[in-house]
């Protein structure tokens, strides 16, 4: 009995992911895609997203939920790209000086956005969503009239024919795949990006080591409960605002890992899905609004990703459209997220029904036995 | 001095700071070229396509489910019921009311659905409600490409089927209401007076309705719904009234815009428009748990004011487009604001 019990709770706590993971292997095979394509392509791609979604741990630890806000810290990271293309600085010094470039903008960032998510408590969710639009207008603001009337530009090749404004995509020659390239590494048929690798593994060292500080145990108080923390001595406000700055800094080093491996760069559209694209896949790897592991955040980007791989050719073959694969991916991103959402805010009431209906039970044996005494 | 400070406060100083920009706006319009009347005019046929939208968000905010972000569900109810009235070729005034009819039972449905979910998952309904909103335009964009529509004005005429992105209603049922009773001032300026009568008549009946014994009950529920409970109010069910009847102004909502605009957006378009009409109820003073026809009213006007004159003035001023920047810092500002605002105990 219990044993049955826990098969069918070990089910719906992994919803998500079984879903995901039967749908995307149903569409493996329409898809028409080889094993060792589809193998690169995880390769490829576990170095491009993984730091992005690792960028969302910080504020799931602290108790404010899928930093919907990290697209801020794209922005900046943008930002710092321009610049480096402006100054044509090559290879991996580009990326790095770009990371120094934003890293004022994104640390600015990061505390707005943690000073806002604070007046937002318990909605964190999606303030971060809109205060993204809000500040990808500023973004707009700055790089499309700013750019090269105010500020300086150099390069008169990424400036509209107009004179100011930054052009639609950018070529990001100068600094493409220049980590992935950096100690090539070849396995049999696959390409590894070995460097982007050891980045990535470097903040996992990181998120490990920081969870054990006296700050990462703060932010955890402060993530199980606000309120018994603060009576504790925890600076509530402050360590959430932290988290958040993290959060926003690795997110740009992220999206500057991003678009070397692109080597495009969409300068007004290009972050407008970071959020969606890495909180799908964290949700898809198993976490929830509370709790996120690092393993999560791998097996998410892999599942999320082998499915974005096939199903437009799994559209194409199953309903002559490619497009409909294209609707379909995206109809899966948004409806993991809302799935997910979904079931951890139907199974936390649950929980505290439970524990409400544990207590009235007590209560009545209590009283039961109590008249059988008399 | 005291009375200007309460008077901001109790009106909100960001209305207050709207309010006085659109007014330099109409006062500037004149002295860089841009027609004050065919701005006006422009002002409130697009008051009117918009403001059903913005009505749509008053039951759920009334209800204590917040902002609904998923107003897209009745979007999506409302172009099923314009397709389809496009599809069995109906024409003129039984055309528009027709797609309203044939939309109703899908916007009952949806709402119903929505609702329920809504009821499970208290407490996260803005987050939910948007992620829930994205997943079904993103299914419907499938849909559109699927279902067994055939009539030729709406269907892709080389494939020979799934629907176009843009349908014209010209043939069909084009400004409906915009042309009933229209006033006419000048060359330049047209009064919308059927929209705006029909946008007057759903408002005075949300009015109505949330002075029934239903409607009492649903704004209990919203303010205190532990109070509401223990006098009997069946909480759950008062919310799953407040859902559907939003999805079903904002299925109505796109039909009236569709006559107004001239044409049925699919695919991606009601992605945004959950959205704008948030910013404009909030714009007119409405919070995540309090909203009256007063706020709906200001709100649409002010924000669909500020939508039409910000690019004519703006652009002829600084010989720029800067209009989508300067909606997207407005519309986003302000909701930003009033989800950040402590919300007031209630009394």
């Amino acid at each position: 009995m219990s044993g049955h019990r826990s098969v069918g709770r070990l089910l719906r706590e992994n919803a998500v992911i079984l879903l995901f993971l039967v749908v995307t292997v149903l569409a493996i095979h329409p898809s028409g895609l080889s094993l060792t394509y589809i193998g690169q392509e995880m390769l490829t791609r576990l170095g491009r997203d993984s730091f992005l979604v690792l960028a969302l741990l910080l504020p799931i630890y602290a108790g404010m939920g899928l930093n919907f806000g990290m697209t801020l810290g794209a922005m900046a990271g943008q930002f710092g790209l321009i610049l480096a293309i402006n100054y044509n600085i090559l290879g991996v010094y580009g990326l790095v000086f770009a990371a120094l470039a934003s890293l004022p903008v994104s640390l600015v960032m990061g505390y707005i956005c943690g000073v806002v998510l604070n007046k937002a408590k318990g909605r964190e969710m999606v303030t971060g969503y809109i205060l993204a639009f809000f500040i990808n207008g500023i973004y707009q603001f700055v790089v499309l009239y700013l750019m090269g009337s105010v500020i300086p530009m150099h390069n008169k090749a990424i400036v509209l024919s107009r004179g100011y404004g930054i052009r639609n995509t950018l070529n990001l020659d100068n600094v493409r795949l220049s980590l992935d390239n950096l100690l090539p590494f070849h396995l049999g048929v696959f390409t590894l990006p070995i460097a982007t690798y050891l980045v990535i593994a470097a903040l996992c060292v990181f998120i490990i080591w920081f969870k054990k500080t006296k700050l990462g145990q703060d932010m955890r108080a402060v993530g199980h409960d606000m309120h018994v923390a603060e009576s504790a001595g925890v600076p509530v406000d402050r360590t959430r605002i932290i988290a958040i700055i993290i959060s926003t800094v690795l997110a740009t080093i992220g999206q500057i890992i991003f678009m070397q491996n692109m080597g495009n760069m969409a300068t007004y559209n290009a972050h407008d899905q970071t959020s969606f694209f890495a909180v799908a896949a964290i949700l898809v790897g198993g976490a929830s609004v509370k709790k996120a592991t690092i393993p999560n955040v791998f097996i998410g980007v892999i599942l999320l990703h082998v499915l974005f791989v096939v199903s437009p050719g799994a559209g194409q073959k199953l309903f002559g459209e490619a497009m409909i694969g294209e609707y379909f991916r995206q109809f899966i991103g948004y409806g993991v997220i809302a799935l997910s959402l979904v079931l951890y805010a139907w199974r936390t009431r649950r929980e505290t029904e439970r524990l409400r209906e544990g207590l009235r039970g007590g209560a009545q044996g209590a009283v039961a036995a109590e008249g059988g005494a008399k | 001095m005291r009375s200007l400070k309460a008077f901001g406060a109790e009106f909100g100083w960001p209305r207050i700071i709207i309010f006085l920009f659109l007014v330099a706006l109409f006062f500037a319009a004149p002295t860089v070229g841009v027609r004050v009347d065919a701005s006006l005019s422009d002002v409130f046929n697009r008051f009117g396509q918009n403001a059903l939208f913005v009505l749509a968000l008053v039951p759920m905010i009334q209800s204590g489910c917040g902002l609904n972000f998923g107003l897209s569900l009745g979007i999506i109810a409302g172009l099923l019921g314009a397709t389809l009235s496009v599809q069995f070729g109906l024409h003129g005034a039984v055309g528009f009311f027709g797609a309203i009819v044939l939309a109703s039972p899908f916007a009952m449905l949806f709402g119903w659905l929505y609702g329920k979910l809504l009821n499970k998952v208290k407490g996260e309904e803005m987050t939910i409600a948007m992620y829930v909103g994205f997943a079904s335009v993103m299914f419907m964009c499938i849909m559109w490409l699927l279902l067994p529509y055939s009539a030729p004005d709406m269907i892709w005429g080389y494939a020979g089927k799934g629907l176009r992105t843009t349908i014209s209603v010209e043939n069909y049922w084009i400004h409906i209401l915009n042309n009933f009773g229209v006033v006419a001032w000048g060359p330049f300026f047209r009064f919308p007076t059927g929209e705006i009568l029909f946008v007057a008549f759903a408002a005075f009946l949300m009015w109505l309705f949330l002075r029934t014994k239903t409607g009492t009950a649903m704004t209990a529920v919203g303010s205190n719904p532990d109070y509401a409970r223990a006098s009997g109010i069946s909480v759950d069910k008062m919310r799953i009234i407040s859902v559907m009847i939003s999805t079903m102004l904002g299925a109505a909502g796109i039909i009236v815009y569709q006559q107004s605009f001239g044409f049925i957006q699919l695919y991606g378009a009601p992605l945004a428009m959950p959205f704008t009409a948030i910013a404009a109820i909030l714009i007119g003073g409405a919070s995540v748990n309090k909203a009256n026809m007063l706020n709906v009213v200001v709100g649409a006007f002010l924000f669909q004011g500020l939508l039409t004159m910000t690019p004519s003035v703006i652009n002829s001023a600084l010989q720029t487009d800067m209009s989508e920047v300067v909606r997207i810092i407005v519309s986003n500002g302000i909701i930003i604001y009033a989800l950040t605002r402590k919300t007031k105990v209630t009394k």
